[in-house]
């Protein structure tokens, strides 16, 4: 073999090594990203803090002209939402989630994921949307299986008032 | 840093020399990764038009069609989608393999700024575009990929909802997020190709293309690949489970398991390192090339073979300001000449045989003008002793090939191999200062200037003008083409054609320079009398 036969070749051959070792390394190897007996919880809703509202006194309303004496007024700023998991008696999640937007008018939004081991767990929820009124605090138990691989969503339904597993 | 981008570019040197022997110098791939990148992208374009075709929107309808097409007509589609991703696998090993190698040639400072920092968003448009690809399959994988990169995307706190919340159940994806992604998939490869485009304007005939052979070579693995290691597909995507163990694609998705163990925010402050990183290199610390080339007005008549020889564009033509009467000149842009000296090596007025007045020519580098080139190859030219036949050869390399930096006698060192005027290599013949002329080049297979082989050759060869006089005996000019780590071959080289030059017989024409001096004298009182 001469000249360009012979590139054609061994450069074929070349390339066809680097083009393999390239397919090779776009499927291989493999990678595991849960192990096997593990699970995944993934908690996400997006629900709206309460507004700081209280009563204008006599005075406050007396300083106003007749046509803006509303009693009661209301901060602009939200209340944090406090988010509280619990699986088998151990907290998972415990934090107040902000609420969003530049000034805070917004809903608390949150996304979680927990990786736990597959099988039986006692879910425990406890979401309160007002500091002030924690009797108020929605709350649930869920005793779940969770297979190997399983995806477990948790969503809070506002229209319900309730929380959601999928 | 100098030091370790040295050693980068001998290692490459080598490599590439091996694939000199396989590929042959002008279709090695080393030297094409530019055009190797271009026809890479060319071929996932045309190949996901085709798998467009075929392709279904929808959170069923993606992966059915996908599967479809990969079992059912596997011979033209599943071909097609394989050619499709694995030439999006070489894109990302030609471009990375391209930056390094254009780090360790130092060909990213100084008036070449423009390519490296126009280079940084092809990175990322290719990433993207890889990205948004694999999500349209919706299998294992790409329900991996998506809720990774919406949790990745959710912790830069922007969105209004979490983006993650879609991949939350079966229920919470709708179809309508697969067209958006088709549209992503398409708008994000545009973006790469205008930014691809961007990315060569600062040079002159920028190569998209590589040589048909070796485009043929590399077409050929692809499909052979394509065919014996079909692309998988990792079963449908369910929302109700998690992918435990996947096949990734390291070469495009070799970030996301680092995404999933590391905290968003390190990725997020990692990829802005990077960034900032790569554009700042350049000036950290800044070449200092030589002074830009400068015009001088007087010795050009705007004959445009300058412009035509710049490898960078740095000159152009415009309209005459001096009032003579041509209607252009040579302009230079000091922010893009690199002083490679091309364009004084093509430039006619270039001649050192003039004798009247300072030797001055039409463009001329600063730092190492014609005049003192001339000097520098009359001193080498008497180191090398005053006896014709004696096999003298007088070598002119150039700084970035197996001559660089060397201070044997009769050795000039030049910036680019073709800054050196053909009439230099006549004028040491003919002024017997050498039985005969090397020119020690970069290696063939790439010029570290772009185009100081190819312009040499063509000139030696009478194709390009300037000329080299075909009264020069050319069995007494050598050219040696060899990279920094040829150093062996070139003495090798050098040797043999001193042994040829001194079994010729001593070159007859030899006018000495003390003889043409004392001829020229008289001949300029006659014109001053004349005058």
């Amino acid at each position: 073999m001469k000249g360009r036969l012979r590139h054609l070749a061994i450069g074929g051959l070349v390339s066809l090594a680097l083009t393999l070792a390239t397919a090779v390394l776009s499927a291989w190897p493999s990678w595991q990203s849960l192990p096997e007996d593990s699970a995944l919880i993934r908690v996400s809703f997006s629900v709206s803090g309460a507004r700081n509202c209280r009563d204008r006194t006599a005075e406050e309303l007396a300083a106003l002209p007749r046509n803006m004496r509303r009693k009661r007024v209301c901060e602009r700023r939200r209340s944090p939402v406090r988010l509280s998991i619990g699986i088998d008696g151990a907290t998972l999640f415990d934090a107040a989630i902000p609420p969003g937007g530049l000034s805070g008018t917004g809903p608390s939004r949150v996304y979680r994921r927990f990786e736990v081991p597959a099988g039986d767990h006692r879910i425990t929820l406890r979401l309160q949307t007002d500091p002030a009124a924690p009797d108020k605090a929605v709350t649930a138990v869920h005793e779940v299986t969770l297979d190997p691989g399983q995806n477990m969503a948790i969503d809070f339904d506002t229209t319900t008032g309730s929380f959601v597993l999928y | 840093m100098a030091r370790a981008r040295a050693a980068l570019r001998r290692g490459f040197d080598r490599v590439e020399r091996g694939l000199d022997a396989a590929f042959g110098p002008d279709w090695n791939p080393m030297a094409q990764l530019g055009p190797l990148g271009w026809f890479l992208f060319w071929i996932v374009l045309g190949t996901g038009i085709y798998l467009f075709i075929f392709f279904d929107t929808g959170v069923t309808e993606a992966y059915g069609s996908v599967r479809w097409l990969s079992t059912d007509h596997w011979w033209h589609a599943g071909v097609t989608r394989s050619l499709h991703r694995y030439a999006s696998d070489l894109m990302v090993v030609v471009m990375f393999t391209h930056l390094v190698r254009e780090w360790a040639f130092d060909r990213y400072r100084g008036a070449r700024w423009f390519s490296w920092i126009t280079g940084v968003p092809v990175i990322w448009f290719v990433y993207l575009s890889g990205i948004t690809g694999y999500w349209l399959v919706w299998d294992r994988l790409a329900q991996y990929v998506a809720t990774i990169s919406a949790e990745l995307l959710d912790a830069v706190g922007i969105f209004g909802e979490p983006i993650a919340r879609n991949f939350m159940s079966p229920a919470q994806l709708s179809d309508r997020f697969f067209t958006l992604m088709v549209f992503l998939h398409i708008a994000i490869p545009l973006l790469l190709l205008l930014a691809m485009w961007i990315h060569i304007q600062r040079i002159t005939a920028a190569r998209t293309n590589p040589p048909r052979g070796l485009a043929a070579i590399m077409l050929g693995a692809l499909i052979a690949v394509a065919l014996v290691l079909p692309a998988p597909l990792q079963g449908p995507a369910d929302l109700a489970t998690v992918p435990q163990r996947l096949g990734i694609d390291w070469l495009l998705l070799g970030l996301y398991p680092v995404i999933e163990s590391v905290p968003a925010g390190v990725i997020w402050a990692g990829a802005a390192l990077f960034t900032i990183g790569l554009i700042g290199m350049p000036w950290l610390p800044p070449r200092r090339d030589g002074r830009a080339a400068e015009v001088f007005l007087d010795h050009c008549n705007g004959c445009e073979r300058c412009v035509a020889d710049c490898p960078y564009a740095a000159v152009r033509l415009a309209p005459r300001s001096d009032g003579a009467p041509f209607r252009f000149e040579a302009v230079v842009d000091p922010s893009r000449c690199v002083a490679c000296g091309i364009c004084m090596g093509a430039c006619p007025s270039s001649s050192p045989f003039r004798r009247s007045g300072e030797l001055i020519t039409g463009i001329d580098l600063p730092d190492q003008p014609l005049a003192a080139l001339r000097d520098e190859v009359i001193a080498a030219g008497r180191a090398l002793g005053d006896t014709p036949g004696t096999g003298r050869v007088l070598t002119l390399a150039c700084g970035w090939g197996a001559g660089a930096g060397s201070t044997a006698p009769g050795r000039v060192g030049v910036p680019c191999a073709a800054m050196v005027p053909p009439a230099m290599i006549d004028f040491i013949i003919s002024r017997g200062l050498a039985d005969g002329v090397c020119i020690a080049g970069c290696a063939e297979r790439e010029c570290h200037n772009r185009f100081g082989v190819a312009w040499t050759e063509a000139r030696f060869a009478r194709t390009r003008d300037p000329y080299l006089r075909e009264r020069v005996p050319r069995e007494r000019v050598l050219t040696v083409w060899a990279g920094p780590t040829e150093t062996g071959r070139l003495g090798e080289e050098l040797d043999a054609f001193a042994r040829r030059l001194a079994a010729m017989p001593p070159y007859e024409r030899i006018r000495p320079l003390e003889d043409a001096a004392n001829r020229a004298a008289p001949r300029r009182r006659q014109r001053s009398v004349a005058g």
